[in-house]
């Protein structure tokens, strides 16, 4: 079942120069798939993943997320796809300094429901679990690693449990120990919660751990494959 | 809620900014209490003292009557109209009494004086001598004493316009802190005015006082008793007629403290826009990643909403307590000597709750601004700048 689907996608931003970042782009993704999408700077794909995740919008084109067609919603419809259908990860944690570790993995269940119950407030600590930050539920962002603030966020994208997981450069910030720890987690992830991945990154190392790559180069797609050095996950 | 909570959280984050708008707003509503309730408490001290000891309704007879019949009916029928307190009659009359240099013009006031000494506060008024006992007794006020030089005991001969000459004997002096009224009138009771001046049962003047809380509602009250009464013989005043400088003056009062009242409360809001208007800037970030998560724009802007609400309900409560304690502080200074306060303080509840309502509403209002300015923040361009 495909679960995320762009057809005919293209971007351009206008100014004093018009720049098209992304010609003419048709993907689509399988449920419960892990793909990376990898390109260099300046390549399109953080705009191809802003698209995907209905942070920004194509200058022509459609994209369909879970068989509803984006172009067709509107603003409150689209702030509750993203915060329900799609978790996202990014390079920089964007964490929210003002609340603690808990709070922040929390958040995503406040935003559409008005309290939280002692089974979704169970579910968070779990999913800190899962992400080895248990014992920091307490600490504010600041006052941990790096490392931790990205298993934080990985946590606070898993919290909805989302049917997608957006994301861009998870890495992009961490030392090599630090990326490594999070791709085996990315990966026992997957396994444990059946979610769609994709990841963006211009880490080939991280990529690897992914079942299919799909290459971009100045905003087009340049190749899509399996990816072979590693078993595909079977439904 | 979470827009309340993060609300609460980015306004304890910054707790110096946050400190230093709220002390803004603090000292702004503090001025406008200060100011506000001086001005109150003045214009009540000048109202009272102005009108406060005399009737401020008074049924006169019209026409070419020049006294009241059937004044009894009439004062039953106006006692229950609502926010009317005290009423008395008097049967007056202009007389005179000889002095050294010929004689002066006086104003022979009788009184029903249990009910009247209600409204003018007679008897408290009497320094030497004592209350009239009898129909042939007057009491005279401290300017007529010192003219004519007279003492307790004495006799006093009253002429009429009709050229009766009566004698009285001086009971006691009064000083009604009126000039004019202690010169004139000569106070005696009602039944001893109406043989004088040959009024039989009739009276001149029937005075009333209004509810202390309504002194403003004068006007209304007195079409009220024209209404109830129903008659041409009799035509109804009140003080707001008489004292249209004093009114005129009291409103330019009222003007200017709205003035100041609203100048304040305009860099209030201005203020908490400025600063709130920043804060969007510096969470812009938190801003954009709520959106990422799917925050709906009505969310994101009652965050500022309430950081606007916040501010306000602290800003404008320890506001009311400074400007009381301003208030009380000023009135400590200035009192004299013996202890009299400059200006009585008089603390009008209406107001203070009207003035922290409108800070608060203002506060809130203030923070749609900002809440405006967050709708237009793109999620992308802060992840994006990362």
């Amino acid at each position: 079942m495909i679960t995320l689907e762009l057809s005919g996608v293209n971007k351009i931003y206008s100014g004093a120069y018009q720049t098209q970042v992304l010609f003419d782009i048709n993907l689509s993704f399988e449920a419960k798939t892990c793909s990376a999408i990898v390109g260099e700077s300046g390549s399109g794909k953080s705009t191809l993943m802003n698209i995907m995740g209905i942070l920004d919008t194509p200058t022509s084109g459609e994209v369909t997320i879970a068989s509803n067609l984006v172009s067709r919603m509107n603003r409150k419809q689209m702030a509750e796809i993203r915060n329900r259908t799609i978790g996202f990860v990014f390079q920089f944690h964007y964490l929210l300094p003002e609340f603690t570790v808990l709070e922040n993995v929390l958040i995503p269940h406040l935003i559409h429901n008005r309290s939280q119950s002692g089974q979704v407030l169970n579910r968070a600590r779990n999913l800190l679990d899962i992400v080895g930050i248990a014992k920091l539920e307490k600490r504010l962002p600041t006052q941990i690693s790096g490392g931790e603030q990205q298993r934080t966020a990985i946590a606070r994208a898993l919290m909805n449990n989302p049917s997608i997981i957006l994301a861009d450069e998870p890495t992009g910030n961490l030392d090599s120990v630090t990326t490594q720890n999070v791709c085996r987690l990315f990966g026992e992830i997957k396994k444990e919660f059946n979610t769609t991945f994709i990841v963006v990154t211009h880490d080939r190392t991280v990529a690897s751990h992914t079942d299919r790559i799909v290459e971009v180069r100045d905003g087009r797609i340049i190749s899509d494959k399996l990816n072979t050095k590693t078993v595909p996950e079977t439904e | 809620m979470l827009p309340l909570k993060i609300a609460t959280r980015f306004l304890k984050s910054g707790k110096g900014q946050t400190a230093l708008i709220v002390f803004g707003i603090a000292i702004a509503v503090s001025v406008q209490i200060f100011v506000g309730l001086l001005i109150i408490g003045l214009q009540l001290s000048l109202v009272n003292s102005t009108i406060g000891n005399q009737p401020q309704i008074t049924i006169r007879p019209a026409g070419d009557n020049n006294t009241i019949k059937n004044w009894e009916i009439i004062v039953n029928q106006v006692r229950n109209v609502d926010g009317l307190d005290k009423i008395s009659v008097t049967a007056a009359g202009n007389a005179s009494v000889p002095d050294d240099n010929g004689i002066l013009p006086i104003l022979v006031q009788g009184f029903d004086f249990q009910s009247a000494d209600r409204i003018y506060g007679i008897s408290e008024s009497i320094y030497q001598g004592k209350q009239i006992q009898s129909l042939k007794q007057v009491l005279i006020g401290r300017s007529l004493e010192e003219e004519l030089e007279v003492e307790i005991g004495d006799k006093l001969p009253i002429l009429t316009p009709d050229g009766g000459v009566n004698l009285f004997e001086i009971a006691g002096f009064y000083d009604l802190g009126i000039e004019s009224i202690n010169r004139s009138w000569v106070i005696t009771n009602l039944v001893a005015a109406q043989r004088l001046f040959g009024y039989r049962d009739r009276v001149t003047e029937i005075i009333m006082t209004v509810d202390q809380d309504r002194l403003f509602d004068a006007d209304r009250i007195a079409a009220r008793i024209q209404q109830a009464v129903n008659s041409e013989d009799i035509e109804v005043t009140n003080w707001k007629d008489q004292n249209e400088e004093l009114l005129s003056g009291l409103e330019g009062q009222s003007i200017s403290s709205g003035v100041i009242q609203g100048v304040v409360l305009a860099s209030v809001v201005v203020a908490i826009s400025s600063v709130l208007s920043i804060t969007v800037l510096q969470k812009s970030r938190q801003l954009g990643i709520l959106k990422a998560m799917g925050i709906t724009d009505r969310d994101a802007s009652l965050i500022f909403v309430f950081q606007g609400l916040l501010i306000g309900l602290i800003g404008a409560t320890v506001g009311i307590a400074m400007g009381l304690g301003l208030l009380y502080a000023f009135n400590t200074f200035t009192s004299s000597a013996e202890g009299t306060a400059l200006i009585e303080i008089y603390i009008d509840y209406n107001f203070i709750i009207r003035s922290w309502v409108i800070a608060i509403s203002s506060s809130t209002l203030a923070g749609l601004i900002p809440a405006r300015r967050s709708l237009k923040l793109n999620p992308v361009d802060v992840i994006r700048e990362g």
